[in-house]
C-alpha cells in the first residue's frame, strides 16, 4: 500500500513543489502475506517558500507559499509471501499562496510495482533480507508537465529499479536501497524551448534520475516507527538560470530527512494507520519543502483459509 | 494470482526495456533540414529596392580578381585540401549551414533571444536594477530581451541583411565571377550547385551583417557570436561554394551596411524607452487627469512598466505621424458596464479551463525565457519558407518584411498601451488567476495580438495559400490571452485590427520592391 507513495514522491519532488519521500514505499522491506490485499487512501501535503535557482537559495514573492496537496489510492496484494504488486495513482492540486498565477490540479500518474524478496536468511544475531523492486509510471492524463512550479507532475514514463537490503535484530531495523529510474521523454506545449541553448521542438529529453534511501528504527507487528534519510539525484540536466522559471528537465535534486510510523489498530491486523513528515535539507532546483502525510488501510484476506489474521508481514525474524 | 503476477512483471520488464533503450536524443524540427536549393536564383536582385540604403552601391565593392590568376587558383586548392581530410565536425557544420544562411543567422538570433528574456532580480530596497549595454556581462546582464527589444532586434538584423544582400547581388551581376565549382569542374561540391555569381558570397554578406549588428544587440555574447560567424565561413569553402576572396568580399560588404543600421539604431530613440521615475509617474497622473484608473505593476515588488517609451521609437514602414494615426481610440471606461462584462468574461475563462484551451495559452504565451512572440512569429515563418526554396534574397526581403511590421507593430502597439495605461483583469478582479504569467506593462492593446495580425498580414502576402491559416493562427494567438486571464477581449480584437492595419504597410512595400515584378 503504502510503498507506492514513494514513486508519487519521487515524481511530486521532481515538481519543485516538494518531496515527500519520507515514509513506507516502494521503498521498505515490508511485505504482504500471501492472498492478501492491502487498499486504502492516502493524503500528503507539502510546502515550500523558498526554493534553489540552481544552487541559490531564493524565495519569490510572486508565488509566495507552494503547495502541493495529494489524495492517493493504494493497493498492494500479495502474489506470494515473497511477492508483492503494488498499485497506486493520485489526484493533485498545487497552489501558489501569492502572485497571479493559476494553481493546477488533476490525475496524475499511475504506478505499479513488483516488490521480490528472494533472500531472507538469518545471518548472526538477526535477520537479512534482500528485495529486488521494478517499478513502471505513466501518466494517466494529458496533465500540464511545463507549468513548474505548479505542475502536477512531469509527465514523463518513467521505469526503476531498485536493490534493497533490510537486517533487524529484535525489533531494531536498518534498511537502505539505491533505484536508478529511466524516464522518457516528454513533449510540451510550446513548440520551442531555451535549456543552455535554443531547442526548436516540442520535445523534451528528461534526465533519468537515482534515488538512495536509507531508514532505520523499530519494527514489530503493532508498530513501526523509523527515521528515513532519502537522496534524490536527478542525473544531468540543467540549472535555472538567474530569476528565470524552472523546467521539467531541470537537474533537480534533493535530501530529506524524516520520520514516519505505521499502526496496527485493530487485533485482526487489518486495519493500520500510516503517517509520516519530511523536511528538505538540500536540494538544488527543487524547493525547500516540508511535508507530511497520512493513510489509512485496510486488509483483505483472500486466502482459502478465512479471516486475515496475519496483517502485513514483516520482515521480522521468524523465530 | 500468479497470473497477475506474471502479466505485471511482464509490463514493468518491458516498461524498463523500452523507456532505457530509447533514443533520448531531440531532434529540432530544422536539425535535418536539406540544402538550399533555390527554385529561382533571384540574380536580378541587385534591383530590389532597399530598406536604408539609397542605392545597392553606398558600400563600394572592388572587383574580384580573374579566375585564371595564381591567386584564386590556390584559393580553389584550398577547398581541396580542407576537403582532402574532412572530418566529421566539418561534414556536420556543412550541412548546418547549407540549410541557409538566413534561416541559421534567424535561429541564432532566436536563440539568444530567449536566452536573454529574462526580468531583471530586484535589488535589495525593491528597486529593480537595469541592464547597461556597456557592462553587459554583469548583472543584470545585458540585454532585457523583452518582446519589444526582441521585434527590434529582429527586424534590425533582417532588414540590414536584405539591404547587405540587394548589394551583394548586384555586385554579383556586374562582376560576374563564377563560382569555384563552375570554375574548376574537378572540385568536389558538397551543396547544390547553381549559376548565381559567387562574388561576394552571399553566406558570408549575412554573417558579417549579423555580426556587427549583434555586437549592438547583445554585445555579451561576442565570443559564441564570433565562433558561429567563423564556422559559418569556413563551411562554405569546406563545401566548395566559395572561395576565400568571396567570403571576405561578402563580410565586409555585410559589416559595412550593418554599420549604417547600427548608426539608425543609435538614433531611433529605443536607448531612452525605459524612461525614468518621472516620467512613470507622469503616465499615471495623467491617466488620472483623464478620470480613468491608471495601470499599476502586478509584480511584487511592484516593476516600472516595461519600455513605456518604445511607442517613440523611430519605425521602419511608416513615420512617426502615422504611427500614431495607427493608434486605436479608447478601451471601455474602466467603470463602464462594458468593461465590467469584459472583466467577468476573463473570470469565467480562467474559473475551469480546460486543457485545449491551457494549452492554446501555452502554446502562445511565449513568456519569460522564450523567444518572445515576434520570435515565434519568425519560426512559423521560417518552417514555411523552408519549403518554399527562397534564394537567400528572397529569404532575407521576406524576414525583413515580417519584421519590420513586428517592430513597428510593437512601436504602435506600446504607444496605444501607454497612451491609455489602462489596468490589467486582474488589477479590476484579484480573483482573476492566470494560466500564464502577467507581462508588466499596460493591458490596451494586446501586443500578442498586434504582432499577430501584423505577421499574418505580411504572411498571407508572402504566401498566399496559407492566408487562412495565419489568419486562424492570428486568431488563436489573441484569444490565448483572453483564454490565460491576462487581457480582455476587447484587448484582443482591437490589437488584431491594429496589427493587421500595421502589416498593409509591409504588405505596400512588398508591392513594390521589385521582388515580385
Amino acid at each position: 500500500m503504502r510503498k507506492f507513495l514513494k514513486l508519487f514522491t519521487i515524481i511530486l519532488l521532481l515538481t519543485v513543489t516538494g518531496k515527500v519521500s519520507s515514509a513506507q514505499t516502494d521503498m521498505d522491506a515490508i511485505m504482504m502475506s500471501k492472498k492478501q490485499l492491502c487498499i486504502g487512501p492516502m493524503y500528503s501535503y507539502s510546502s515550500w517558500t523558498n526554493y534553489w535557482e540552481d544552487t541559490l537559495k531564493r524565495d519569490n514573492a510572486n508565488l509566495g507559499k507552494v503547495s502541493t496537496q495529494m489524495y492517493s489510492l493504494m493497493a498492494a496484494y500479495g502474489v506470494s509471501d515473497k511477492l508483492n504488486i503494488l498499485v497506486g495513482a493520485p489526484y493533485v492540486s498545487t497552489k501558489a499562496s501569492a502572485g497571479t498565477l493559476h494553481g493546477m490540479k488533476g490525475v496524475q500518474d499511475l504506478s505499479v510495482f513488483v516488490k521480490y524478496m528472494p533472500i531472507e536468511t538469518e545471518i548472526g544475531p538477526g535477520t537479512f533480507s534482500v528485495y529486488g523492486i521494478g517499478g513502471v509510471s505513466i501518466p494517466l492524463t494529458n496533465y500540464v508537465a511545463d507549468f513548474l512550479p505548479l505542475s502536477i507532475g512531469l509527465r514523463s514514463k518513467t521505469a526503476s529499479l531498485r536493490l534493497m537490503l533490510d537486517y533487524q535484530v529484535g525489533n531494531f531495523f536498518a534498511t537502505a536501497s539505491g533505484t536508478y529510474v529511466f524516464r522518457d521523454n516528454i513533449t510540451i506545449d510550446r513548440t520551442s524551448y531555451y535549456t543552455d541553448h535554443l531547442i526548436i521542438s516540442n520535445e523534451v529529453e528528461m534526465p533519468d534520475a537515482s534515488n538512495l534511501n536509507v531508514r532505520t528504527g523499530y519494527r514489530s507487528d503493532k508498530l513501526i516507527f523509523e527515521a528515513v534519510l532519502n537522496h534524490w539525484n536527478t542525473i544531468g540536466g540543467f540549472g535555472i538560470t538567474r530569476n528565470n522559471m524552472p523546467f521539467p528537465s531541470n537537474n533537480m535534486d534533493a535530501t530529506t530527512l524524516g520520520a514516519s510510523f505505521k499502526y496496527t489498530v485493530t487485533k485482526q491486523h487489518n486495519l493500520f494507520i500510516v503517517g509520516g513528515a519530511n523536511a528538505t535539507i538540500s536540494g538544488r532546483n527543487v524547493g525547500q519543502a516540508t511535508s507530511f502525510y497520512g493513510g489509512l488501510f485496510y486488509v483483505i484476506d483472500f486466502s482459502k483459509k478465512g479471516k486475515a489474521t496475519s496483517s502485513t508481514k514483516t520482515a521480522a525474524p521468524k523465530k | 494470482m500468479k497470473k497477475i503476477f506474471l502479466f505485471s512483471a511482464l509490463i514493468i520488464a518491458a516498461g524498463v526495456i523500452v523507456i532505457s533503450s530509447c533514443n533520448k536524443d531531440v531532434v529540432g524540427r530544422t536539425d535535418e533540414t536539406p540544402a538550399l536549393k533555390p527554385v529561382k536564383t533571384d540574380a536580378n536582385a541587385g534591383t530590389w529596392k532597399p530598406v536604408l540604403l539609397a542605392a545597392p552601391t553606398d558600400v563600394a565593392v572592388a572587383a574580384p580578381g580573374a579566375t585564371n590568376t595564381p591567386d584564386y587558383i590556390a584559393q580553389v586548392n584550398e577547398i581541396k585540401s580542407f576537403q582532402a581530410n574532412l572530418t566529421d565536425h566539418e561534414k556536420a557544420i556543412v550541412k548546418y549551414w547549407s540549410a541557409g544562411a538566413v534561416l541559421r543567422w534567424n535561429e541564432i538570433l532566436r536563440e539568444l533571444v530567449a536566452k536573454h528574456n529574462l526580468p531583471p532580480y530586484q535589488n535589495a530596497d525593491g528597486t529593480y536594477p537595469f541592464p547597461s549595454a556597456n557592462n553587459p556581462l554583469a548583472y543584470p546582464q545585458f540585454p532585457f530581451a523583452n518582446p519589444p527589444y526582441a521585434a527590434r532586434a529582429y527586424a534590425y538584423v533582417s532588414a540590414a541583411t536584405y539591404d547587405a544582400l540587394v548589394s551583394a547581388y548586384y555586385y554579383k551581376t556586374l562582376y560576374n565571377r563564377k563560382a569555384p565549382y563552375n570554375v574548376d569542374s574537378s572540385l568536389n561540391v558538397l551543396i547544390p550547385k547553381n549559376d548565381l555569381p559567387s562574388y561576394p558570397s552571399e553566406d558570408a554578406v549575412v554573417a558579417g551583417v549579423s555580426v556587427e549588428m549583434l555586437k549592438l544587440l547583445f554585445p555579451g555574447d561576442q565570443d559564441y557570436i564570433q565562433q558561429k560567424a567563423e564556422e559559418h565561413k569556413r563551411a562554405r569553402i569546406i563545401a566548395g561554394a566559395n572561395v576565400r576572396s568571396d567570403i571576405e568580399a561578402g563580410e565586409a560588404l555585410g559589416k559595412a551596411v550593418a554599420q549604417k543600421f547600427v548608426a539608425r539604431a543609435r538614433g531611433d530613440r529605443a536607448g531612452a524607452a525605459a524612461g525614468n521615475q518621472a516620467a512613470w509617474t507622469q503616465l499615471e497622473t495623467d491617466c488620472m487627469a483623464r478620470g480613468e484608473t491608471p495601470w499599476y505593476s502586478l509584480e511584487l515588488p511592484k516593476r516600472p512598466p516595461m519600455l513605456p517609451l518604445f511607442g517613440k521609437v523611430k519605425t521602419f514602414l511608416f513615420d512617426s505621424l502615422t504611427a500614431i494615426s495607427l493608434r486605436p481610440g479608447p478601451p471601455p471606461l474602466v467603470k463602464s458596464q462594458q468593461m465590467k462584462d469584459e472583466t467577468d468574461e476573463v473570470y469565467q475563462q480562467i474559473l475551469h479551463p480546460t486543457r485545449e484551451k491551457t494549452r492554446i495559452v501555452h502554446f502562445w504565451a511565449d513568456g519569460v525565457g522564450t523567444y518572445t512572440p515576434p520570435g515565434h512569429w519568425d519560426a512559423i515563418a521560417a518552417e514555411d519558407f523552408i519549403g518554399k526554396n527562397f534564394s537567400e534574397v528572397r529569404w532575407a526581403r521576406n524576414m525583413a518584411l515580417l519584421n519590420m511590421s513586428l517592430m513597428d507593430a510593437g512601436i504602435v502597439c506600446w504607444d496605444t498601451k501607454y497612451f491609455y495605461f489602462n489596468p490589467r483583469p486582474t488589477q479590476l478582479n484579484p480573483a482573476i488567476k492566470t494560466i500564464t504569467g502577467i507581462p508588466n506593462f499596460p493591458a490596451y492593446i494586446s501586443g500578442h495580438s498586434t504582432f499577430s495580425g501584423a505577421a499574418a498580414a505580411v504572411l498571407s502576402y508572402i504566401i498566399p495559400e496559407r492566408a487562412t491559416a495565419y489568419e486562424a493562427m492570428a486568431q488563436e494567438a489573441s484569444m490565448s490571452r483572453l483564454y490565460g486571464g491576462i487581457h480582455f477581449k476587447s484587448d484582443c480584437t482591437v490589437g488584431l485590427t491594429t496589427g493587421k492595419n500595421v502589416g498593409s504597410y509591409a504588405v505596400a512595400r512588398a508591392r513594390g520592391d521589385h521582388a515580385d515584378d
